[in-house]
């Protein structure tokens, strides 16, 4: 039988959904702009008051906010309750290298752990149930999110965090595990793991929710075949709290948008114009009941469909599909946004050509990310010491732009694929 | 004796170190020594030739990556131990020398010849001259 954390919500009217989203609409516009003055501009260069948005009808008229805005805002422009009253803050990593800092008031984070809750439990979690949390834990909006939820649903909560494979498996059989969250990539590498130690009979795992990066199909099948429990996908991004704003049910064919909490539109990513319900397009969402950080009709770059047809988990909420690709040249690697430009930005830095190429793969089941570039005549040296000098700082430097780390391959000049003449500057080689 | 070093950047794939060789051979510029400095994506080659100038312009033609470096080529005594007192004379100067490979010319008199890599090559040079 399908549970719910929270079913007079997850399973109310379209009609209470709505009515919830009207009012809560027009309060958070009001709010917005009595304390956020990057945004009140915004709509005052688009003739828009808050007078002139009475319910969801009239999302369409508010401008968009993107990450952007986030970065030129940074770090308290769109901060909308005094930091006195904020109590935690949330961070990812933002075009040329300067970060998002989202802020979290208690009531922020009480609407986003019953998010994470709910995905929990709509993954058959239950105050019975051990749930061992990998996401990194930190600034990272991964750990702290399905930990939160865990405490809600009342789970014994293994705080792991990332990293240290030993110490999971360990953890994992010793206190008998039976909810992992982590990342889709780093639960295949575990389940390999797993096989190889021959511990697949002491653990007692169910379920795995599993987020922060895109996964296929066949992954799930084969997470699911190699560890025997269901796996369910969870979305959410640091702009809006963090994951559980969608999560699958035991449907799988979908996550629910938490549309109490957040408004979900789907645009043309070309002209910004709202497309009809199950038209493909880019994915926007606007905060509806956040405090400190209540962005209006963000645009997540992701594209998505939206369907409202009868779900059979019973929950009534819209649902999305796995994103399908990205309105921008974002890529996703090991849960971390990388733009090109980022890793463009690093190299002039420190002096190499803006000639570069990036290789991201997937190797036992973990993203790898790779930098080509052209060796000049300034940086080359007839001491290889020198040259390995330079490519260590550029490691070091790329790493500190990106947070994760980045394999440099230096190539012979003109070697970087060239179509068209222009540079291709992304080959992404992962099956997803 | 100072001479110009070539160095030409090579990615590890097969063939590389021969597009530096066919292009030499063609323009008959003879090698006199050759050394490989390597990592497991990329190499330094090392050359010494007749005409390095010739040579530069031939290979940036083909688009190499090339450094020109002054390093100091010396004539050891060809008999056990030869390779040994000029060692002791450098140390004795207090010259770190940043590396060091042998050439494969002009092997008569009794003499082989090696090249040095300094931070001071003049300085390097007085020295090994001093043991002359």
């Amino acid at each position: 039988m399908e549970r719910y954390y929270q079913p007079e919500i997850e399973c109310a009217s379209r009609e209470q959904i709505l009515t919830w989203q009207n009012e809560r609409l027009v309060k958070q516009v009001q709010h917005v702009w009595d304390n956020v003055p990057y945004y009140r501009k915004k709509m005052e260069e688009k003739g828009v008051t808050p007078a002139d948005i009475q319910g969801v009808e009239d999302l369409h008229k508010l401008p968009f906010l993107t990450k952007d805005d986030l970065r030129d805002a940074y770090p308290y422009g769109l901060l909308a309750a005094p930091l006195k009253d904020c109590v935690r803050i949330q961070s990812t990593s933002g075009t040329t290298g300067r970060r998002v800092v989202a802020f979290y008031t208690q009531h922020d984070l009480d609407l986003w752990e019953d998010c994470c809750a709910r995905a929990i439990v709509a993954a058959g979690g239950t105050e019975e149930d051990v749930c061992h949390v990998c996401y990194g834990y930190g600034l990272f909006t991964g750990g702290p999110g399905l930990n939160g939820g865990s405490h809600r649903v009342g789970c014994l909560t293994l705080p792991m965090s990332s990293g240290n494979t030993d110490r999971q498996l360990q953890f994992m059989v010793d206190l008998g595990a039976t909810i992992l969250c982590c990342t889709p990539s780093y639960a295949a590498y575990l389940a390999e793991s797993i096989h190889e130690r021959g511990l697949r009979d002491k653990i007692k795992l169910k379920a795995g929710i599993f987020g922060a990066e895109a996964w296929s199909e066949e992954m799930r099948q084969d997470i699911q075949n190699k560890l025997g429990i269901k796996a369910y996908d969870i979305y959410g991004l640091t702009e809006t709290s963090g994951p559980g704003v969608s999560f699958e049910c035991s449907a799988q064919t979908g996550m629910h948008i938490n549309e109490d909490h957040f408004i979900a539109e789907i645009i043309d990513p070309d002209t910004g114009e709202v497309l009809p319900e199950g038209s493909k397009g880019e994915l926007v969402f606007s905060s509806i009941t956040k405090e400190a950080f209540p962005l209006l009709r963000y645009r997540t770059r992701d594209i998505c469909v939206l369907t409202r047809e009868k779900c059979a988990c019973g929950r009534t909420h819209v649902k999305m599909c796995k994103p399908m690709g990205r309105s921008d040249d974002m890529l996703i690697v090991k849960g971390v946004n990388v733009f090109p430009s980022q890793i463009e930005t690093v190299l002039l830095e420190q002096g190499y050509p803006a000639n570069y190429q990036i290789i991201v793969d997937r190797v036992n089941n973990s993203d790898t990310l790779e930098v080509m570039v052209e060796m000049t005549p300034e940086i080359f040296s007839d001491s290889l010491g020198k040259v390995s000098e330079m490519e260590k700082g550029l490691v070091a430097a790329l790493k500190a732009m990106l947070g994760i780390y980045a394999k440099v391959r230096l190539v012979a000049p003109k070697s970087i694929t060239r179509s068209e003449g222009k540079a291709v500057r992304v080959i992404d080689k992962r099956k997803i | 004796m100072i001479i110009q070093q070539i160095s030409v950047f090579l990615e590890n794939r097969a063939g590389q170190l021969l597009d530096v060789t066919t292009a030499l051979a063609e323009n008959q510029i003879d090698m006199q020594a050759i050394n490989i400095a390597e990592t497991a994506d990329y190499g330094i080659a090392r050359l010494i030739v007749d005409t390095p100038k010739k040579a530069m312009e031939i290979l940036q033609e083909k688009g190499f990556i090339l450094r020109l470096t002054p390093v100091v080529q010396a004539a050891v005594p060809d008999r056990p131990g030869g390779l040994n007192e000029l060692l002791a004379a450098v140390a004795e100067a207090g010259i770190d020398i940043e590396y060091m490979y042998s050439a494969f010319h002009g092997q008569k008199n009794g003499l082989a010849y090696m090249v040095f890599r300094v931070e001071d090559t003049q300085r390097l040079d007085k020295v090994l001259q001093g043991l002359a």
